[in-house]
């Protein structure tokens, strides 16, 4: 599993690939890997299910268990879903190459708030001077109150 | 009684926000109400509704001061809707209608409490919360709004973004996903039909629900600025000129984070933030001081004389 900082990276460079059947590849895999942080870091093991043809759903399913909150990115991931589908079932429609990028805007918004919420329930609110632990350890941290 | 007449006359609880930072969403709320013949009763003597930050610390409080306003515009106003137009309160006060109607500890600390404050307790089902967007949609609707449209927003491309307590947790909203006409949780469309009533063009914007980092604004104001950046590029993306709102949190981070963004990461998105209710009272004729255009930190009149708003 890639760290955040890695992530971040890699959907950044994601929409240069010219290939955009494997660009939009990548960008699904690294939301995948966005949940499966979450997961992790609530001590349970990434399940490999899918939810209507998709892994990332069944993730973020996972991920809301004992925490509705999390609910708050369902529709993201959803979006995440109808975007991939639209690149790679509709490679050669006209607005392909903006779709792409809307992909890419939207797992950075699951990237974001995934990473962010993260920080609050790992080292409690209000505590900005988190912020260079999180960036030195990015992952393994416990999880010890709910964002 | 029918819904359109039930949602003619409400008891109105601005909440916090809307005395503060969400002032202009108070003001045009308020226009538009009088300008469609609506009449808007405020809840006497209100309180906060909670929050987020009694109910981190004990929900049931939470409840119980969500019940108190609930109370009040039942048992001492004798009003059956209440509409709060600020998400946080329109979430709060069904909240704790769900939880006074399903949960029996909270029932007790919300009627022990409300002796101990002198008043009536609330009853679950004496009220019925609503969102300002119910209350247009329902008592002047689609055609209505066309109808008396004098400024069209014809021209204007919104995304509209709903925030992400207008339709969460689903469980506490059970008027929606309830057929046809009703709103939905997963794509909201109360604010595009209402827009789109009034000549503008609603673009297809795949975070209308999205966090936009209110929670983290004190925190973390990188991480809120980050997620707001990215909601006002992906708006942008998707061909917007104006983000609409419906919620004075969201409203103001997107205000304030898209200054910060600027300052800070050297990143700026041209493109309006604006309330629906704002741009709905200029459709109807009102003049952008009406709606309170001036008090918004960031400044579209320029944009708005273009469309032959201002």
């Amino acid at each position: 599993m890639r760290t955040f900082a890695e992530l971040e990276l890699a959907l950044e460079s994601a929409t240069g690939n010219p290939d955009q059947h494997a660009a939009a590849d990548e960008i699904l895999r690294i939301s995948e890997e966005v949940l499966e942080h979450w997961i992790v870091a609530k001590g349970a093991v990434p399940t490999d299910d899918t939810r209507e043809g998709f892994r990332l759903l069944a993730l973020h399913r996972q991920g809301t268990k004992g925490d509705p909150s999390f609910n708050a990115c369902r529709e993201t991931c959803r979006e995440i879903a109808y975007h991939f589908n639209l690149v790679t079932l509709q490679p050669n429609d006209a607005e392909t190459t903006d779709r792409l990028a809307m992909l890419k805007m939207i797992s950075n918004h699951l990237y974001l708030f995934v990473s962010g919420k993260m920080q609050v329930a790992a080292l409690g609110d209000f505590c900005c001077s988190s912020k260079p632990i999180r960036q030195a350890t990015d992952v393994d941290l416990p999880m010890t109150k709910e964002a | 009684m029918t819904t359109k007449d039930k949602y003619k006359k409400v008891a109105y609880y601005p909440g916090c926000a809307l005395e503060g930072t969400g002032h202009a969403y108070n003001r045009s709320t308020k226009a538009i109400g009088k300008e469609l013949g609506l009449e808007l009763v405020e809840v006497e003597n209100w309180n906060c509704c909670g929050a987020m930050e009694v109910k981190n610390i004990d929900p049931k409080i939470q409840t119980y001061l969500s019940s108190r306003v609930m109370s009040v515009a039942a048992n001492e106003m004798d009003m059956d809707v209440v509409m709060a137009p600020c998400n946080g309160c329109y979430h709060n006060l069904k909240k704790a209608e769900y939880d006074l109607a399903n949960d029996a500890d909270s029932a007790q600390v919300v009627d022990r409490l409300s002796k101990k404050a002198g008043h009536k307790t609330y009853e679950s089902g004496q009220v019925e919360t609503i969102h300002a967007l119910d209350w247009i949609k329902d008592t002047i609707g689609e055609d209505g709004l066309r109808e008396r449209v004098k400024n069209s927003l014809s021209g204007i491309k919104i995304a509209n973004y709903y925030g992400c307590m207008y339709t969460r947790p689903r469980h506490i909203f059970p008027e929606k996903d309830s057929g046809p006409g009703s709103e939905s949780t997963s794509k909201p469309h109360f604010m595009d039909d209402l827009l789109e009533a009034a000549g503008a063009e609603n673009v297809d914007f795949p975070l209308k629900t999205a966090c936009c980092g209110g929670a983290h604004t004190l925190s973390d104001s990188d991480t809120s600025t980050k997620l707001v950046l990215n909601i006002l590029k992906t708006a942008k993306l998707a061909g917007a000129d104006v983000i609409a709102t419906e919620c004075p949190t969201c409203h103001t981070g997107l205000e304030m984070h898209q200054i910060r963004a600027e300052k800070t990461l050297g990143e700026k998105v041209d493109i309006k933030i604006l309330y629906f209710t704002q741009l709905l009272g200029m459709a109807l004729g009102l003049k952008p001081k009406k709606v309170g255009v001036h008090e918004n930190i960031s400044d579209s009149m320029r944009f708005l004389k273009e469309k032959g708003l201002a």
